[in-house]
C-alpha cells in the first residue's frame, strides 16, 4: 500500500467490482509444499494496481504470500509476473484493465523462490558474467581531474535507448528458446551487447562479440517468435537488436 | 552456524555501497556486498533527474566551479552541514562524473549551436559553444545558481546504477543477494560484522569483517506518503542505532519532495521544474512567484514544498475524491522535450494516472522523499563511537546535506561518498590496527540473540499483526511529523509511537513454514522502524527552531544562537524506552561560509554571536584575493584538501579555466 492517504470525498462504495484473484502457491523450502492455486476475494478500489492488491491480500488475508516489489513505480523491474498468462510489471498494471478473474503466476524460466517470487537476480548476474556486460577499454586508468572524452550527443542518446532495459525478465518468460535452453542469453543479453557494440568507449570487435554471441546460446538460438519484443514493458526494440547482432555475427570475420 | 570471513563487508548494493566496494577491491582486499534485492533493483535506480557536478560546459553553466557548488550546498543545508565534507564533496563530484563516463554512463552531451529552453515560462534560445560540443551537458535544478545537474534523459540513476553494478561484476565483487543484516556484531568498541538473514531460505549466517560499511539508503518508509521504494525501511541505520554505541545524526531532518504524483506518491523529477515546468493552483494560477519572486519554482525543495502545503491550506488546492492537490504543468515544454528528456515522467503519468503530460496537467502534492539523517560518521565515513563501522550515502549523516539536501546532490553523494569512503575503508583494512581477534563466543552470542528473537515472534501468543502496526506508524508520522511541525503534534506522535511499541510486543507470526516469511520480516522490521520514528519525532520535538526541512510552526525562525548544532541520537538498549539526544555544535569560526540568507525562504533568523566576527574575517580574506588565485583564497578560508584521500585531491580541469581557477575565455 503505502500511497498518499486516501480520503474519500464522494461516496463511491457499492460500485466496485469484487475481484477473484487466483495466486500460484509453492514454497520450495518446505518439502511438504505442493504447487497449487489459492483464491482470494478483494474489493476493487480506484487506481488499484496489482501492487496495492497484493499488499492488501498479504496484510489482511494471508501474510505468507511471497512476491517482489521494490520501486512500485515501473522503474526497477522487480515485480514482473504472469498476469492472466502474460508477463507484465505488476506495479503498474491497473486492475481496471483486467477482467474480474485474475490469475497470477511466477515468471517461467527462472528459479522459483516462492509463490510469485523468482530469482531473476541470479540469472541476470550469470548472463552479465558470461557476456561481460561492461566497457572493455585497453586504455590505462584515466586521470579524472582531466576533461572528459567527448562523445557525439546522438551517440549518447542512442546508447541510452538500449540501456533502458530493467532486467525484469519479461523477455525471457516470453521466449520459446529460453524455455527450452537454460543457457540461452535471451533478448536481454543480446540487447545489452548491442548497447556495448555501439559504444565508442568499448574496444571489443565483432570477433570478440562472436565468441559469446555467435552460437546457439546467442543470436543463432533465436527462433524469431518475437515474444520478447511484444512483451517488453519498456518497449525496447528487441527484435531489431537481435536481427542487427545476428547479421553482424553472420558477417563477422573470425 | 555458518560464518563467512572477509576483509570488508558492505551492507547495501546501491550506488554508494557498490562504489565503496570497488574502492576496497581495487586496493587489493576482499569485499562482500550484501543486498536485499538484486543490486540493479536498488532505489538508486529511481533517481531520475541527475547528478550535480560543476563541469561548467553549458551556456548556463559557464563559470561554474567548486566554490559555487559549495555555496549552493551550504545554503541548501541551511548552514546545518559539515563544511569540510561539503568541500570534499564538491571537489570530488566532477571526478565521479568523469569516472562514470569512462565506465559507460551515456551522459547527455552538449550540442553546438542554438537550442530552445523554457525559462520562467518563456521560450528562449541559448547558444552552446563550439568547443563544448560533445562534452557532458547539465540541466537546471532547484536551489542552484548554475545549470549543474548532469543527466541521462530522466533515467540518470538507472544508468549510473547499471554502469556501477556492471563495473562491480567486472571487478569480481561477490554480491550476496536477498540477504538482510539484522544486527551488527560488536563488543561496544569495535564492529566485527553482522548477523545476516537469508530472505530466500530464512537461514541466519554470520559475516565477520575488519570493516563494515552501512550503505542501505534512507528510511522513508516510516512515512505513509513517500517516494521511497518499499525496501527503504532504514534497517541499516536501525542496526547501527541498536548497537547502543553508534549514534545517528540529525534524524529529524526529513525532506519532502514537491512533486509526488497524486495520489500514488510516485516521484516525478525536479527536472520537470528545472526544465521549465510550472506549479499551478485550482484557478490555474502560477502561485510560486507570489511567495518566492526571486527563485519561483526553483527555490529549494523544503521551501517549495512548504509553500505548496501553505497554498493548499489557504483554500487554493484542487479538490479530488482522494483529497487535495496542486497541478504541475509541463505542457509548455513540448512533445519533443517530454518524449526525449522526460520519458519516465510521461510513462509514470500514463500508467498510474491515465494522463498524458503533453496535453494534460499532472496532479501533484509534496511527499516524503529523503532522509538527511543517518549513521553519524566523521569525514572518513567512520562512526566516531564504533571503530570499524563505516557508512556511506543516504544511510549516513556524513554530513554534506545538513537540514536540507539540494536536488541532484543525492546521487552525486552516493558516487562521491563511495569513492571517498571506499578509499578510507581500504586504508583502514590494510593497517595492522584493523586486525581482529574476535572470539567465537562473541559471534555465537550475537547469533543466538537474533535466533531467539526471531523464534520469539513465531512462538508468541500475541494477537497483533505487524503490517497493521506498521501502517499505523506510517500514518502517524505522515500526519504529525511531516512538513509543518508543532510541539503539541510532535508530543502526541511520541506518545502514540510508544503505544505502538507496546502493541508491537504482542506481535505474533503465524506461519512456521521455512523460507523467506514476509510476515516475520515485517515483524522484526517494524520494531526497528518504531525506534527510528522515535528518533525523528523526539529529535523534532526537542529542536525548537526551523532549519531547512525541519519547520516548527511554534518556532518559525532559524536560531543559530541556540541551535547551530547537529543532533546525535543513541539508544541504550537496556533502558529501551526512548532515544538519548545529545548535540554536537558547529563552529562558526571555522566555517568558510558563516550563516546567512539562502536567497529564498525566510530572511529572518536569530544570529550566532560569532557570525559577524567570522564574516568580517572571511570578507577581508576574499578582498585580498579578488581576481587572484581562488584556490589560495579557499585554502586560507578553510583548508580541507589534506582530508581527501590523495588520489582525489587534484584540481578539476574545465574548459577555459586558467591555473588560478578563473575563467579566461568567457563566452567563446
Amino acid at each position: 500500500m503505502n500511497t498518499i492517504p486516501v480520503k474519500q470525498v464522494e461516496a463511491g462504495a457499492g460500485e466496485y467490482r469484487k475481484l477473484t484473484v487466483n495466486i500460484f502457491r509453492h514454497n520450495p523450502q518446505d518439502e511438504n509444499s505442493v504447487p497449487h492455486m489459492d483464491t482470494f476475494e478483494v474489493e476493487e478500489a480506484d487506481s488499484m494496481t496489482l501492487f496495492i492488491l497484493l499488499n492488501e491480500i498479504r496484510e489482511n488475508q494471508d501474510p505468507t504470500v511471497q512476491f517482489d516489489f521494490v520501486c512500485r513505480a515501473g522503474i526497477c523491474g522487480s515485480c514482473a509476473m504472469l498476469v492472466n498468462g502474460r508477463p507484465k510489471l505488476a506495479c503498474r498494471t491497473l486492475t481496471q484493465e483486467l477482467p474480474q478473474v485474475l490469475n497470477l503466476a511466477p515468471l517461467p524460466g527462472f528459479e522459483l523462490i516462492g509463490d510469485l517470487s523468482v530469482n531473476t537476480g541470479k540469472w541476470m548476474r550469470n548472463m552479465s558474467e558470461h557476456l561481460e556486460t561492461w566497457i572493455h577499454n585497453r586504455e590505462q586508468e584515466r586521470d579524472f581531474c582531466e576533461l572528459e572524452e567527448k562523445m557525439e550527443p546522438e551517440v549518447a542518446d542512442k546508447i541510452y535507448e538500449l540501456e533502458r532495459c530493467v532486467e525484469c525478465g519479461c523477455c525471457i518468460a516470453a521466449c520459446g528458446t529460453a524455455q527450452m535452453r537454460a543457457d540461452f542469453v535471451g533478448a536481454v543479453g543480446i540487447n545489452q551487447l548491442a548497447r556495448f557494440k555501439i559504444d565508442p568507449r568499448d574496444d571489443r570487435t565483432d570477433a570478440d562479440f562472436y565468441e559469446v554471441l555467435g552460437t546457439e546460446e546467442g543470436v543463432f538460438g533465436c527462433m524469431t517468435l518475437l515474444g520478447c519484443d511484444d512483451m517488453c514493458p519498456k518497449e525496447l526494440p528487441l527484435a531489431q537488436q537481435i536481427a542487427y547482432m545476428r547479421r553482424k555475427m553472420a558477417l563477422a570475420e573470425v | 552456524m555458518k560464518t563467512i570471513y572477509t576483509d570488508a563487508l558492505v551492507i547495501g548494493g546501491g550506488l554508494a555501497g557498490l562504489r565503496a566496494a570497488i574502492g576496497v577491491r581495487r586496493a587489493g582486499h576482499d569485499v562482500i556486498v550484501l543486498s536485499l534485492v538484486p543490486p540493479k533493483r536498488s532505489h538508486s535506480a529511481a533517481a531520475q533527474g541527475g547528478m550535480q557536478a560543476s563541469l561548467g560546459n553549458t551556456n548556463k553553466g559557464l563559470g561554474d566551479n567548486e566554490d559555487i557548488h559549495f555555496a549552493d550546498t551550504v545554503k541548501g543545508s541551511d548552514w546545518g552541514c559539515d563544511q569540510d565534507v561539503a568541500r570534499m564533496f564538491v571537489n570530488t563530484a566532477p571526478k565521479a562524473v568523469r569516472e562514470l563516463a569512462a565506465w559507460g554512463v551515456p551522459w547527455g552531451r552538449v550540442s553546438r549551436g542554438s537550442h530552445e529552453h523554457v525559462i520562467d515560462g518563456k521560450t528562449v534560445s541559448l547558444p552552446e559553444r563550439d568547443d563544448a560540443h560533445g562534452m557532458i551537458a547539465a540541466r537546471n535544478f532547484g536551489g542552484t545558481q548554475k545549470w549543474r545537474t548532469c543527466y541521462v534523459s530522466d533515467g540518470t540513476g538507472h544508468s549510473m546504477l547499471y554502469t556501477m553494478s556492471n563495473q562491480a561484476i567486472a571487478e569480481n565483487i561477490p554480491v550476496h543477494e536477498r540477504m538482510e543484516a539484522i544486527s551488527l556484531i560488536h563488543d561496544g568498541e569495535r564492529c566485527y560484522g553482522a548477523v545476516v538473514r537469508n530472505l530466500m531460505t530464512g537461514e541466519l549466517v554470520t559475516y565477520i569483517a575488519k570493516a563494515t560499511c552501512i550503505a542501505t539508503g534512507g528510511y522513508g518508509r516510516i512515512y505513509r506518503a513517500t517516494t521511497n521504494a518499499v525496501i527503504n525501511e532504514g534497517m541499516g541505520t536501525a542496526i547501527a542505532l541498536e548497537t547502543g554505541v553508534a549514534t545517528l545524526g540529525n534524524m529529524e531532518a526529513v525532506q519532502f519532495h514537491p512533486t509526488g504524483i497524486f495520489p500514488a506518491g510516485i516521484l516525478v523529477t525536479e527536472g520537470c521544474r528545472g526544465d521549465g515546468g510550472l506549479l499551478l493552483d485550482r484557478d490555474l494560477h502560477r502561485f510560486m512567484p507570489d511567495y518566492e519572486p526571486e527563485k519561483k519554482e526553483l527555490a529549494s525543495r523544503d521551501v517549495v514544498s512548504r509553500w505548496m502545503e501553505h497554498h493548499i491550506l489557504s483554500g487554493k488546492g484542487v479538490q479530488s475524491r482522494f483529497g487535495e492537490h496542486l497541478w504541475l504543468d509541463i505542457r509548455l515544454l513540448g512533445k519533443k522535450h517530454i518524449e526525449g528528456k522526460l520519458r519516465e515522467v510521461k510513462e509514470i503519468c500514463e500508467y498510474f494516472l491515465g494522463v498524458d503530460p503533453i496535453k494534460d496537467l499532472i496532479p501533484v502534492r509534496p511527499c516524503q522523499h529523503y532522509s538527511m539523517g543517518g549513521v553519524r560518521t566523521n569525514y572518513k565515513g567512520e562512526s566516531p563511537q564504533l571503530r570499524g563501522l563505516f557508512a556511506a550515502g543516504e544511510a549516513a549523516c556524513w554530513d554534506m546535506h545538513g537540514f536540507n539536501r539540494l536536488g541532484g546532490n543525492s546521487v552525486a553523494e552516493t558516487a562521491v561518498a563511495g569513492m571517498i569512503v571506499g578509499e578510507f575503508m581500504a586504508d583502514y583494512v590494510g593497517t595492522e590496527g584493523a586486525d581482529i581477534t574476535v572470539s567465537t563466543a562473541l559471534i555465537r552470542d550475537a547469533y543466538n540473540m537474533q535466533a531467539s528473537r526471531l523464534a520469539g515472534y513465531c512462538n508468541s501468543k500475541g494477537n497483533e499483526n505487524p503490517f497493521h502496526i506498521m501502517r499505523s506508524m506510517q500514518e502517524l508520522m505522515s500526519s504529525n511529523v511531516a512538513i509543518f511541525r508543532h510541539g503539541d503534534k510532535l508530543q502526541e506522535a511520541v506518545s502514540q509511537l510508544q503505544a505502538l511499541r507496546e502493541r508491537a510486543k504482542n506481535i505474533a507470526v503465524h506461519s512456521s513454514a521455512r523460507g523467506g516469511s514476509p510476515e516475520l520480516v515485517a515483524a522484526y522490521r517494524v520494531e526497528s522502524m518504531l525506534r527510528l520514528s522515535l528518533c525523528v519525532a523526539q529529535g523534532a520535538l526537542a529542536r525548537e527552531e526551523s532549519r531547512g526541512a525541519h519547520f516548527r510552526e511554534d518556532f518559525k525562525l532559524r536560531n543559530d544562537k541556540d541551535w547551530l548544532c547537529r543532533t546525535l541520537a543513541s539508544w541504550n538498549m537496556s533502558e529501551d524506552f526512548m532515544p538519548t539526544l545529545n548535540y554536537e555544535p558547529l563552529d562558526v569560526m571555522k566555517m568558510e561560509m558563516p550563516p546567512g540568507w539562502r536567497g529564498y525562504g525566510a530572511k529572518d533568523r536569530v544570529d550566532h554571536p560569532d557570525t559577524p566576527v567570522r564574516q568580517a574575517e572571511v570578507d577581508s580574506i576574499k578582498a585580498k584575493y579578488e581576481n587572484g588565485n581562488r584556490f589560495d583564497c579557499q585554502d586560507e578560508l578553510m583548508a580541507y584538501r589534506a582530508k581527501l584521500p590523495e588520489a582525489l585531491q587534484g584540481k578539476n580541469a574545465r574548459l577555459g579555466e586558467d591555473d588560478n581557477g578563473r575563467l579566461v575565455e568567457a563566452g567563446k
